[in-house]
This record gives structure tokens, sequence and C-alpha cells, in this order.
């Protein structure tokens, strides 16, 4: 005989066979956390060379249409401290979401993970090669907005795949980035905004809302 | 009065195919070892199942192959979906009836 009990177990049971299922439920706030130090440490290198470099704007793109030699070391020396900050956003990330599937006994590289990798990295992709073309082509005025409403996109596309509030974060990289696409001089402001500052913010309260009561 | 457990399907009294209804109701197609996966069960076990689930025409099994090792995935049939959720309905109102 059934008793009310069971039944509810059972409900649960669905539900989280059907959650687990369906969304990739390990991403850990301690990722976004990471990830935005790391952003907001990217930034600071990227502001030091453009304060070496005598820039009197926060911004790499007011001085760069005249390119200079002296101008492309420093986009290459920036470039060079984009990559690293993305490696390690991403390393970091990847660490505090592996030691969060761990503890939850969920498998990190399944069904959901690969959904939600496909489904984050064609805006990815799509952008970053959007955002090489415009180097190629002097651009570099929107390289930072650019790169924040690709983010912004794969966000609210991968929201379907994930935690849902990501999506929030997905939102407000987009409207960064397109306010920032009619600021000039503002780039690495709003590059340490978006990176930065919102990814600790989202991080903190994803923390708050999802992992705070099982790491008490 | 009805009795409550009428609408309760004796085919889902288990745990394992409750839980591979849940998920094929909320993925149109999955592969046999994300299922095994995700349910953390043996080989065997969960083979044993499915077959009882096919048995019933709950659920759809299509063989293929990529490379040369095949991928059996499963779907569920309308069948499937109706009785899951004269299930969901029937625990509910067991739910409801022992307030």
């Amino acid at each position: 005989m059934r008793s009310k009990e069971e039944s509810l177990d059972a409900l649960q049971d669905i539900r989280k066979m059907m959650e687990r299922s369906s969304r990739f439920i390990s991403l850990s706030g301690w990722s976004g956390i990471s990830a935005g130090i790391c952003a907001l440490l990217g930034a600071w290198f990227g502001y030091g060379v453009l304060a070496r470099t005598g820039g009197e704007s926060v911004s790499a793109s007011s001085r760069t249409s005249q390119v200079g030699l002296s101008s492309m070391g420093e986009i290459q020396q920036l470039l060079l401290i984009g990559r690293l900050t993305f490696a390690a956003a991403a390393v970091s990330a990847f660490i505090f979401t592996y030691i969060r599937s761990k503890k939850n006994a969920i498998p990190m590289w399944g069904l959901t993970a690969k959904r939600l990798l496909i489904n984050t990295m064609v805006p990815m992709i799509v952008g970053g090669l959007v955002i090489l073309r415009m180097m190629q082509t002097g651009y570099y005025d929107l390289v930072g907005s650019c790169s924040l409403v690709f983010y912004g996109l794969a966000l609210v596309n991968a929201s379907k795949y994930t935690l849902n509030e990501i999506r929030y974060l997905g939102y407000a990289e987009l409207a960064l980035g397109l306010i920032d696409l009619w600021q000039r001089g503002y780039g690495l402001l709003f590059w340490a905004l978006g990176f930065g500052v919102l990814h600790i913010i989202y991080g903190t309260m994803m923390w708050w809302k999802y992992e705070r009561v099982q790491s008490k | 009065m009805k009795n409550p457990i009428d609408n309760l399907n004796k085919v889902f009294d288990s745990r394992i195919r409750l839980g591979v209804m849940s998920v094929l109701l909320v993925n149109e197609e999955i592969n046999f070892n994300d299922l095994k996966d995700l349910l953390q069960l043996t080989d065997g076990n969960l083979a044993s199942h499915l077959s009882h689930l096919e048995e019933n025409g709950f659920i759809k099994v299509r063989k293929g192959f990529i490379g040369r090792k095949t991928n059996t995935t499963y779907s569920i049939t309308k069948a499937g979906e109706k009785a899951f959720k004269d299930h969901l309905a029937g625990l509910e109102n067991m739910i409801k009836s022992i307030k």
C-alpha cells in the first residue's frame, strides 16, 4: 500500500530526474566569482599597459586609429593579457564546477554538459571570428563592446541548458555592451564591469541561493 | 468514492522506471549510456527496466550506429506520455486524499 510519503518521494524523484537530465546544474557560483576576479586582474594589468604607454584615457580605442609601431606593441600586450585572462578565468571556473559536480555526485561530462557547451560555443565562436576580423581591419574601438554583446548572447542562449538565472547575467552583459557601443574611451571600464563585477555579483548570488546551505 | 490508487500505474512502481520516464519526458531522445549515467545504474539493470517499458509500449527504441559502435536511443511514445501523466495525476490525488 502506498503512503503519502511514498507519493511525495516519487514526485520529488521525477522532478529531480527531469532537472538533472535537461539542465547542467553543477555550475558553481564560485566559478563566476573566480572568473570575475581574473577579469578584474586582467583589466588592472591592461590599465597598467595603457598608463605606461602614455594614454590619458582608460581605453585602447581613442589612440589606435593612428597605428604606429608603439601602439602596435601596446595592442599585442593587451591581447596577451586578454588571452591569459580568458584562460585563467576558464580554468578557475572549470575547477570550481568540477568540485561541485563531485560533491553532488553528478558526472560532470554528460549529456547536459555537452548541450550547454555546444549552445554556448556557437555564439562565442561566431563572436570571436567577428572580433578577429574587426581587429584585422582596425576597428579596435568596437572590440570591447562586441565581446560583451556576444558573450551576453551566449549566456542568454545557455540559460536554457543550465541554471536559468544566467539569463539575467546575459541581459546585463548585453545592456553594458550596447551602451558601450555608443561610448568612446571607456572600453576598459565597461570590460571590467561586464566581465569582472557582473561575474562576481552573479557568482555570489548563485552561491547564496544554491550552495550556501550545503556548504555549512 | 473512487479509489485514488486506481490511477497509479503498476509499471511505474519501480523508481528506476519512473526515472527513465521522467528523463524521456523532457528529452526528445536519449541514448543508453547517457541514461545509465543519469540514473547511475549498471548495464544489465537498466536494460531489463527498459525492455519492460518497451513491452508496455511506453518507449520507442531506435538502434543506430556511430561509426562501428552501436548507439541505441530511446524516446517516449504517445501512450507512454499519457500513462506517465495519468500516473502523476494519481500521485497528486493520493497526496490530496490523505490530508
